[in-house]
């Protein structure tokens, strides 16, 4: 088997702390290598080293030439076509000008390579996230990249758009390329794996086959043995807490009940757009709706109002950890007293920030943490407020299995306090393993509701039904 | 030290530093720069735009911008020298007012209001001027003076501000607002932070300090004219920016708004001793902004 990347003894450092120690990594083509580890594991840092945007302590990489890395973020410009972005950089040119017609003849040759079909002429803003991947995985292509480094792709994509992506990848494995996958999504791995390499705390502590177990590569990856994946402790409902009822916004949300008592976590499925963040996001104040209430421990709250919902005891951790849930410019205490700003108490912050389990100081900047730190950060500044309901939409998403497994925690404390937890999520195992009950939503209305002990299928199918209009 | 707060350190130190070479610079090659009266005539130059620079902090801490400062005043310079000081004061605060209220609910990004209110507020300068200056009563002249023989009045009050600023930054729930509005303003929205409300109160503070900076002008001029502060709100962005704040917001502190107000001062003054003529100290005092903001940017790369 030819190797396309043969990297040696890779060591970095970033002041005191060292990121990288030692690792050795060989890139084959035609194999699909996961790179596995939780948060802060190192595999960012891997990667870009691999890149060339750091430069390694010690330690030799051959043969990186030949390399694209797809980041989380893309590089696309959204205000460019599809064809002007897949050239971009080197766009075609005739007698000095941008040559639109050969640029748009060759396009669809390009997009072809990765299954996309899309006009070239379309802006790329108009596009989904998935197809917006394949047009950055087409361009890497184009480079003749002969490895390509995919940096947790699916973290943004449905379950179809996953498959059409794994799909691809096998398609491009095929073809000789080799392919660095990283995913925290350990079905993806058993999926299309051919070897892993398991990070932690900078160093590569196994190499691992195609067909090693889950719990294998949870326990190399965190170290230890995990005993269970999903320990919620169930607790005995009390009164309501949380009253949703009829709410409706046009073209988005209709007549959705939703209740949620004392020590209760209720779930809510579906599929992306079946409007669950849409309906937490109402019911929190942070956008409007047309009809119907939301009552907190009995009391209704006014409509589009963030302040009098936090004030009755209401308290949302938003899906997008970067975007909506952090002050990034500042300090994780900063960030941590955000929500108590005006009654603030440095006792309780520090109790705060040592329960939580935070890795890293208080006055350390936010944005220095991992995934699941920083996610524990935006949890803490609720659970300084003390809300008696707490929406999680999406608690889960990119933080490691070993970080979920204390947010769960945190979760079992919180209703074991006497509050409610409504838990938005799209990680079914995740959804149906924590929940008490399982709301499931599709096309903005209430499919139905399933007790503790559901099935994959049984959430599906509610999830994926017509509603007659 | 984590690398951060090493990285912080020398950001913040960094234009103190090149406050330090600057002023030996000077020093060396005109040894009267380090004169006393020399260096209170400094500080007494370095008020105006300082004082205007921190309430333009607040602003630029929250993500935003403020252009209409030098109309607002020079507009409250003439309101004050027309009827009396405090009422200056109150016109420049509805200013900022207006700007806040075109922001928060009028949801106009902060360039265009403020650009509005810097023709606006210049044009009623203008009109009610009708083109002449105006002399100051005593109260505002008493703004421009010595209270004793070395002690000039300005200099205490840039450092009140400095004060002021200082402890609504890091002591109030506005100051952590206005950096939490400035850092990732949809986070500070759903922690429950009235976003629109605390904008309100960010713009009428800068109308406020620049009012402010109006009269200690008019104070030290004996007069107030319709031409006045033209162009000052350039050079107090390029104080804060020089301080080290991102225009991005997020980032920013009232020392480094007062260096770099210092700067600009030490840097004018140095000019003129040296006998510089005017037209190219523009064109150093821009190099030098540019160099300033050049070096933030490479230590923080």
């Amino acid at each position: 088997m030819k190797t396309l990347i043969t990297a040696r003894g890779i060591t970095k450092h970033f002041g005191a702390t060292k990121a990288l120690d030692g690792v050795d990594l060989d890139i084959f083509a035609g194999e699909v290598h996961v790179l596995l580890g939780e948060n802060g594991a190192g595999k960012s840092t891997l990667v870009k080293v691999l890149a060339g945007i750091h430069d390694q302590d010690s330690g030799t990489i051959e043969g990186r030439t030949s390399l694209a890395v797809i980041h989380q973020e893309l590089a696309l410009v959204p205000e460019l076509s599809v064809a002007e972005n897949l050239f971009l950089n080197r766009l075609p040119r005739r007698f000095g000008f941008v040559d639109r017609a050969g640029m748009r003849r060759r396009a669809p040759e390009l997009l072809d390579r990765v299954g996309l079909h899309v006009d070239p002429n379309a802006k790329v803003k108009d596009l989904g996230i998935a197809q917006q991947q394949m047009i950055e995985i087409a361009r890497a292509l184009d480079k003749n990249a002969g490895v390509l480094i995919l940096d947790e792709p699916t973290a943004v994509l449905t379950d179809t758009e996953t498959d059409r992506l794994l799909e691809i990848m096998a398609q491009l494995r095929h073809n000789g390329v080799g392919l660095v996958f990283i995913t925290h999504h350990l079905d993806e791995i058993q999926r299309i794996a051919d070897r892993i390499t398991v990070l932690r705390d900078g160093r590569s502590v196994g190499v691992l086959g195609p067909r090693a177990t889950t719990r294998h590569m949870i326990e190399l990856m965190v170290g230890r043995p995990i005993d269970e994946q999903y320990p919620r402790a169930r607790q005995r409902p009390g009164q309501p807490l949380l009253s949703i009822s009829g709410l409706t916004k046009r073209g988005v949300f209709q007549d959705v009940d939703i209740e949620v008592h004392a020590g209760e976590v209720v779930g809510i499925a579906g599929l992306v757009g079946a409007g669950r963040t849409e309906v937490a996001r109402a019911a929190f104040g942070v956008d409007g709706y047309d009809r119907g209430t939301v009552a907190v421990d009995g009391k209704p709250l006014p409509r589009h109002d963030v302040q009098a919902a936090i004030k009755a005891g209401l308290g949302l951790v938003p899906e997008d950890r970067k975007r909506q849930g952090l002050v990034l410019t500042a300090t994780v205490g900063q960030n941590l007293e955000l929500v108590t700003l005006a009654n603030r108490d440095s006792k309780r912050l520090h109790d705060i920030a040592g329960k939580l389990r935070i890795k890293g100081r208080v006055e350390q900047p936010v944005k220095e943490l991992s995934g699941g730190n920083q996610q524990k950060v935006v949890i803490g500044k609720w659970l300084l407020a003390d809300p008696k309901v707490l929406i999680l939409d999406e608690p889960t998403r990119g933080v490691d299995v070993g970080a979920k497994v204390e947010i769960y925690e945190l979760i079992n404390r919180m209703t074991a306090q006497g509050r409610a937890v409504l838990l938005v999520s799209s990680d079914l195992p995740e959804v149906i393993g924590m929940s008490d009950r399982v709301v499931v939503m599709a096309h903005g209305r209430v499919a139905g509701e399933l007790p503790r002990g559901a099935t994959q299928d049984q959430v599906m199918a509610l999830a994926v039904q017509e509603i007659p209009a | 030290m984590s690398t951060i707060s090493i990285r912080k350190y020398a950001s913040e130190n960094g234009a103190l530093a090149g406050l330090v070479v600057l002023a030996l610079v000077i020093a060396f090659m005109q040894p009267a720069f380090l004169n006393a009266q020399n260096l209170l005539n400094v500080g007494v130059q370095a008020a105006v735009i300082a004082i205007m620079a921190f309430g333009m902090t607040f602003v630029v801490v929250a993500g935003g911008i403020d252009l209409s400062v030098g109309s607002i005043a020079a507009l409250a310079a003439l309101v004050g020298a027309l009827t009396a000081g405090p009422v200056g004061l109150v016109v420049g605060a509805l200013c900022g007012l207006v700007n806040g209220a075109l922001i928060s609910y009028g949801k106009l990004p902060p360039f265009i209001a403020t650009l509005a209110m810097l023709s606006v507020a210049r044009g009623l300068t203008l009109v009610f001027s009708e083109g002449q200056p105006h002399e100051t009563d005593e109260v505002v002249t008493f703004l421009g003076s010595n209270l004793a023989p070395m002690l000039p009045l300005p200099l205490l009050l840039m450092l009140a501000f400095f004060g002021i600023t200082g402890l609504v930054l890091t002591r109030t729930n506005l100051g952590r607002r206005m950096y939490a509005i400035g850092g990732n303003e949809e986070a500070a929205k759903l922690s429950g932070i009235d976003v629109r409300r605390t904008k309100l109160w960010i713009y009428a503070l800068s109308g406020l300090f620049a009012a402010a900076a109006g009269l200690v002008l008019a104070g030290r001029l004996g007069s107030a004219g319709p031409q006045a502060a033209v162009g000052y709100e350039l050079d107090a962005i390029a104080a804060v920016v020089i301080g080290g704040a991102s225009l991005s917001g997020g980032v920013g502190r009232a020392t480094g708004t007062l260096v770099g107000a210092l700067v600009l001062a030490v840097l004018r003054n140095g000019l003129n001793l040296l006998q510089v003529p005017p037209f190219w100290q523009q064109v150093v005092i821009g190099a030098v902004i540019a160099l300033a903001a050049l070096l933030d940017s490479l230590r923080r790369r």
